[in-house]
């Protein structure tokens, strides 16, 4: 049967689905059924693929099919949710290879780039099989930027899934080193992608691959653990760009228009995680949050040297009692939470407050966690309901009335400095109020400086109180205490 | 209208459409959000799979398959995972106590 003059259209109701799927994906009530109408569509663009009238190796390409579904979706339903934003790093970074990949390979055969055009593009393709390769064809622009932005967002994913999976130092450095290598970096990979767009060569074009796979290192390498939202999302976006560009060179739309919606879609996101933390992408990229800060002084015990202030601490009997008395409980998580898997303690926690009259809510920092939304998985996780979350704009004018705020391994998100220390690198970063609180509670293992590597004058207001220890064990001896009767 | 003309305005079309289709997000649904954009640029198979299929010589078919390998677990993975966490997200049970 000849599918040939269907092909197009079923393209057509691909990218309509993706769309459909993307816009109910940002609407909490129907986002599930938007993922399964990317899905849907996904599926469809890729049966009409194999349809092509043309195609070769086709035992291979199945084979690979089934592989990477099946590696795929093992992937998925074991990774915890606790480990999502390596999960979501790691599946970027092959995005980002793939697209690299198809790059190379269209380079290799020295196809042409732009007059492919649709179905029959892709069959002239087929039939220019026997066609002599030149070593030295013009790769043109969709392949080389194909391959510079598949290879960036493949090796910065790589390098940001070590990051969140502590194979690799989450501090920010930025050393004068770092950035001469990163801005010579730049200058040559601008140049061989010229070459290579321009006049081709398969030294020029190995250059080029090589260059920006170094880049994506030294890139990602650099930034805060603080900062890996706003890199993830970017991240995310590159990979759509970059399918798009293959897109461009082998001419198919459906390839276009799903990467750059997801290119368009992931730079807005990119630019509100920015937002959240009022500091440009720039910025961010060029690394170092709290680079430029003085190097924190710690102890030996990884106390604080500085005397001057003193910090009050508070047992799990008295925290439970004074929670238990509240009107109002505002709890704020961080890493420290999603590190130490607290999440379903803490909602334990939570119904047991409810239990006795407390009314409890969450505050969500924009960029709370390592990924974008973090805290709201990992909280849905445990089964707390989405409208017990409130976004910080929400919630910030009701600390003054609560009776304490419940800080649980966040540290910079309420970080007073943000609001009064001009000096401070996060100065300006909408923050949190839980200092404005009638009582503070931070639960934390240590008076270590967050990954940001500031100081949080929080910790020595005279309304604060802290419980020492890991999240989870220090949520856990409260709820004892309050089933104990304290309270 | 020349064929790289057409690609160029499908594309810039295209960035209208991304920025318009999720321009209030809330910040529950950032990581689905992101993760099921994350699975939609899994389409980068379709290329794979094109390539693949026209690829010449033992290189360019162990790079073209593995390009089909890389974008199919991408994609795959991708859907998955957003089902599982959108599985989740669930609004107050009916039923629970309100606010008092």
């Amino acid at each position: 049967m000849n599918l040939e003059p269907v092909l197009p259209y079923a393209y057509l109701a691909a990218t309509v689905l993706f769309v459909l799927g993307l816009r109910s994906l940002s609407a909490p009530a129907t986002a599930r059924s938007g993922n399964l109408l990317a899905a849907a569509g996904m599926a469809l663009a890729v049966g009409a693929t194999i349809a092509t009238p043309g195609l070769q190796h086709m035992d291979l390409i199945v084979l690979a099919l089934v592989i990477g579904c099946v590696a795929g979706a093992l992937g998925a339903r074991t990774v915890q949710m606790t480990a999502m934003p390596e999960m979501v790093a790691m599946l970027n970074g092959l995005g980002g290879g793939a697209a690299a990949l198809v790059s190379a390979v269209e380079f290799l055969r020295g196809g042409p780039d732009v007059p492919v055009h649709g179905i029959a593009g892709v069959i002239a393709l087929a039939q220019s099989f026997g066609s002599p390769r030149t070593a030295g064809h013009p790769a043109g622009v969709g392949t080389t930027l194909g391959l510079l932005i598949g290879s960036i967002s493949f090796s910065g994913s790589i390098v940001a899934f070590g990051k969140l999976h502590g194979w690799v130092h989450e501090r920010a450095l930025a050393t004068r080193m770092l950035r001469v290598v990163n801005g010579v970096l730049i200058a040559a990979v601008l140049v061989a992608a010229l070459v290579v767009a321009r006049w081709g060569g398969t030294a020029w074009f190995a250059t080029l691959a090589a260059g920006a796979l170094l880049f994506g290192v030294t890139m990602v390498l650099p930034i805060g653990g603080a900062d890996m939202p706003v890199v993830i999302s970017l991240l995310n976006s590159c990979t759509g760009l970059a399918a798009a560009e293959t897109g461009f060179v082998l001419g198919n739309d459906a390839l276009i228009i799903a990467g750059t919606l997801v290119g368009a879609s992931g730079t807005l996101l990119t630019q509100l995680m920015c937002r959240a933390m009022n500091r440009s992408l720039a910025s961010v990229v060029m690394g170092g949050f709290g680079a430029h800060a003085p190097a924190p002084a710690h102890g030996a015990g990884g106390k604080p040297v500085v005397a001057e202030h003193p910090v009050r601490e508070i047992g799990a009997e008295d925290a439970a009692i004074l929670m238990s008395n509240a009107r109002e409980v505002i709890i704020i998580p961080g890493y420290g939470m999603a590190v130490a898997q607290a999440q379903h303690a803490v909602r334990e926690l939570a119904d047991l407050l409810t239990q006795k009259g407390v009314e409890v809510k969450y505050a969500i920092h924009p960029v709370a966690g390592r990924m974008p939304g973090h805290m709201n998985v990992l909280l849905a996780e445990a089964n707390v309901p989405y409208d017990q979350l409130y976004d910080l704009d929400a919630i910030n004018d009701e600390f003054p009335r609560a009776d304490v705020a419940l800080v649980i391994g966040a540290n910079d998100v309420v970080n007073p400095a943000a609001r009064t220390d001009a000096a401070s690198p996060i100065y300006g970063m909408p923050i949190l109020n839980a200092d404005k609180a009638q009582h503070v509670i931070v639960i934390k293992r240590s008076l270590n400086p967050g990954f940001a590597g500031i100081d949080n004058p929080i910790y020595y207001e005279p309304r604060t109180m802290m419980l020492f220890g890991d999240a989870k064990s220090a949520v856990a001896n409260v709820i004892i205490a309050m089933k104990d009767g304290g309270g | 209208m020349s064929a790289g003309l057409h690609e160029l305005f499908v594309f810039v079309l295209a960035i209208f459409v991304g920025f318009e289709v999720i321009s209030k997000v809330p910040v529950v649904l950032h990581t689905p959000l992101m993760s099921g954009s994350n699975a939609i640029h899994g389409i980068v198979v379709v290329g794979g799979i094109l390539v693949l299929g026209h690829a010449h010589g033992p290189l360019e078919t162990v790079l073209g398959a593995l390009a089909v390998a890389f974008g199919a677990m991408n994609l795959a993975g991708g859907f998955l995972v957003t089902d599982r966490m959108l599985e989740m997200f669930k609004p107050r049970r009916p039923g629970a106590p309100r606010d008092k």
